[in-house]
């Protein structure tokens, strides 16, 4: 058996058990475990598997999934939520059938992904990235300061209109738990289904030659579109889920410092494997609430500040060692084993910097 | 198809302000043409002193982004910092003028002299250029050429610097007020900038204080003009800018260059946070809104050009201020909230016709 065999079937028999895990994770684990942590881990991970999707497949590092998946939150909170006495004051309150909103939203998120595509579809590289950070954070300040859908003040109750086929997840939180999960292996299926399809492998190409793959007759433009389009889909989602398991919606949830922590869990999950997007999810969150429960209310011993201080100093190790994340090491460890049965070849780059220019 | 449409966008928008737009009626209400001021033709001084909030801010605007695109121009380094680095600027800049006036009371413009608006800015772009040199010689030096490796690096450094200010500042602060968790604060303007100069158009009377600010913005332009074309230093730098690897290859160290380019381009992130802190305030999410200022002005304007920084920041100052003042005003909640939007409109019409921005060149 060669070594990528016994690679693949590692990560086959990972897969299993942790599918396995995750189906029995409510017995396993503690309440607030199943809420709090494996919950949110795999909603961010639907987010920051829409972002890896984009990067790893399409060669668009995109900071606008975090604005995405807030529009489509907001876009339920906004359509679901009704106007009864005592009940909710903030957004438009249209009380539709709570269906039809998610429908609505869904399709509305993905139509402003187009438009924000298409804006973006001749940017590459480090353009695209700040272009898109600009998304997010004109997403962020239209929906701080337009009062008519929620202004600043957070829009709540979201989660108790829910369609029929979901049901109670305001109280019964191992149902929001499998739904999360389902939802999760669909977008993981659909992303490695559409990889393997002709406008995926097409879509590949341009990443690494969008000269060639324009001169040889593909539309660069429309297929980047498109692709943006798909990870519009993927990030409402994911924005769906937030909204239903925060209950709330506000515009932090789609500020400078969630669109960061988006980046940081792809990026510690590796930028280049869509199964990162939700191990790196799951670290970030665990560490995340390990940390802030040991940091006293006045900031952290000696220099002060709070869990940010940390997670920068983390991230800026992590980017400096294995800049393609945890996936990236796990990588690295079979390519070693590999080359140790091989004399050694001399390469001319570092896998670094191979791994950084190919995802740029 | 999509540039006739926008250019009628164009167009109507400018039609709109000139001559379509209303004066609001005497019962209230209004129409889609109903504005606070009316047309330009309606209300001459309200739309030349809305050209003229355009042109400062566009000052101010400059300053900061000039620094960011000098940074990207030369190194390729997209400094997700800078706004921090502004953060930062802002509040050291702050506590020297609190200490040199005698903290503990509010200061009232009319307080400060020039020498106390001077000194503080200086330190603080001494000290915001020596960290942003740290930054690039201790993390950004030896990874040059991996554009996304540093864009991420300069994240967590942004991450780290926002909190630690948020942690630590603002410190000396006028009693009733709360010190640190980066509350708002004001730098004081010179006294002598507090007053209005009447311009003799249309009756109307501007702040000397804004025009202050334009001044700076145009001083530093032409500043960075000299410095990069009648300089020798200048001239190793737009050689770096074309071709890093000829010009090294030509026996010009261009580390050293580099070094001085983001000294230089941080320190005008402190110098935009002296003179923004001074016409509004310094607190705590202003490092992500001067990161967005900056990011719009050079996707607009092309990076790392400095007519580009130039001309971005008078579009995006000018479409800044007319959002807010010639938006309708139908209803209780239309439509100067929207302006935000005006900014996304403004991005998409000038990179549907070039991609790499006004000013830049292809990649």
């Amino acid at each position: 058996m060669t070594l990528d065999a016994t690679k693949t079937g590692a990560e086959r028999a990972i897969g299993v058990v942790a599918l396995v895990l995750a189906v029995l994770a409510p017995l396993l684990f503690s309440d607030f475990w199943l809420n709090s942590i494996l919950t949110q881990a795999l909603i961010l991970g639907i987010g920051a598997a829409s972002l890896i999707f984009l990067s790893a497949y399409g060669g668009m590092i995109s900071l606008a999934q975090t604005g995405l998946m807030g529009i489509a939150g907001y876009a339920l909170a906004n359509m679901v939520t009704q106007r009864v006495p005592g009940g909710e004051t903030k957004g438009l309150l249209l009380g539709w059938d709570p269906m039809l909103a998610l429908v609505l939203a869904i399709l509305l998120t993905v139509g402003i992904g187009l438009v924000f595509g298409a804006v973006a579809s001749r940017s590459f590289g480090i353009y695209f990235l700040m272009l898109t950070l600009t998304y997010t954070v004109i997403a962020f300040l239209f929906v701080g300061s337009v009062t008519l859908i929620g202004g600043f003040s957070p829009v709540a109750g979201v989660d108790r209109y829910t369609p029929g086929f979901i049901g109670d997840i305001a109280n019964d939180r191992t149902r929001l738990y499998y739904i999360a999960l389902i939802t999760a292996g669909f977008v993981y299926l659909l992303i490695r289904y559409l990889i393997r399809t002709p406008f995926g492998i097409s879509m590949q190409g341009i990443r690494d030659e969008p000269v060639r793959m324009a001169s040889l007759g593909y539309n660069v433009a429309l297929h980047r579109t498109l692709a943006f389009g798909i990870g519009a889909f993927v990030a409402a989602l994911g924005g769906v889920l937030y909204a239903w398991w925060f209950g709330q919606l506000s515009p932090t949830t789609m500020g400078l410092d969630a669109t960061i922590q988006l980046l940081i869990i792809a990026v510690v999950g590796g930028l280049r494997r869509i199964e990162g997007a939700w191990l790196g999810a799951l670290a970030f969150i665990w560490i995340n609430n390990e940390v802030t429960n040991r940091i006293p209310s006045d900031g952290l011993p000696v220099i002060g500040g709070t869990f940010n201080t940390i997670i920068g100093f983390v991230f800026l190790a992590l980017v400096i060692v294995s800049p393609d994340g945890l996936m990236g090491l796990w990588d690295r460890m079979w390519d070693a084993a590999r080359r140790r049965g091989r004399p050694p070849q001399v390469d001319m780059e570092t896998p670094e910097e191979t791994a950084m220019a190919s995802s740029s | 198809m999509p540039r006739v449409a926008a250019a009628a966008l164009v167009v109507f928008a400018v039609l709109y302000v000139l001559v379509i737009a209303d004066p609001p009626g005497e019962f209230g209400g209004g129409t889609w043409r109903t504005t606070n001021t009316g047309s330009a033709l309606d209300d001459p001084s309200s739309f030349l002193t809305t050209v003229l909030d355009g042109l400062t801010f566009a000052g101010l605007l400059f300053i900061v982004a000039s620094g960011f695109s000098l940074i990207f121009g030369l190194m390729r380094v997209v400094n997700m910092a800078h706004g921090a680095f502004y953060l930062l600027g802002g509040y050291i800049a702050y506590e020297v003028q609190q200490r040199m006036t005698g903290s503990g009371f509010g200061l009232q413009p009319g307080e400060v002299n020039t020498l106390e608006w001077v000194v503080p800015w200086l330190i603080a772009m001494v000290c915001i250029g020596v960290f942003g040199l740290g930054v690039q010689q201790l993390l950004l030096r030896w990874n040059q050429g991996q554009d996304l490796r540093q864009a991420l690096i300069t994240i967590a450094v942004s991450v780290i610097v926002a909190d630690q200010v948020i942690a630590h500042f603002p410190r000396t602060v006028p009693a009733g007020i709360q010190p640190y968790g980066g509350n708002a604060v004001s730098i004081s303007w010179p006294g002598w900038t507090n007053r209005l100069v009447d311009l003799h158009v249309g009756g109307v009377s501007y702040s000397l204080s804004r025009f202050t600010m334009l001044g700076l913005g145009i001083v530093v332009g032409i500043v960075l003009w000299l410095w990069l074309h009648q300089t020798k230093t200048g001239l190793v730098i737009r050689a770096g800018v074309d071709d890093r690897q000829m010009t090294s290859a030509l026996g010009i160290n261009i580390q050293t260059t580099f070094a001085i380019a983001f000294l230089v381009g941080s320190a005008l992130a402190a110098f935009g946070a002296v003179v923004g802190g001074s016409q509004a305030s310094i607190a705590q999410g202003r490092d992500g809104e001067w990161l967005l200022f900056s990011l719009i002005v050079v996707i607009i304007g092309g990076m790392g050009s400095l007519a580009g920084a130039a001309v971005g920041s008078v579009l995006y100052g000018l479409v800044f201020a007319f959002a807010v003042a010639y938006l309708p005003i139908t209803g209780d909640n239309c439509c100067s909230q929207y302006s935000v939007v005006l900014t996304f409109v403004l991005m998409a019409l000038v990179l549907a016709f070039r991609p790499q921005g006004l000013f830049g060149r292809a990649a």
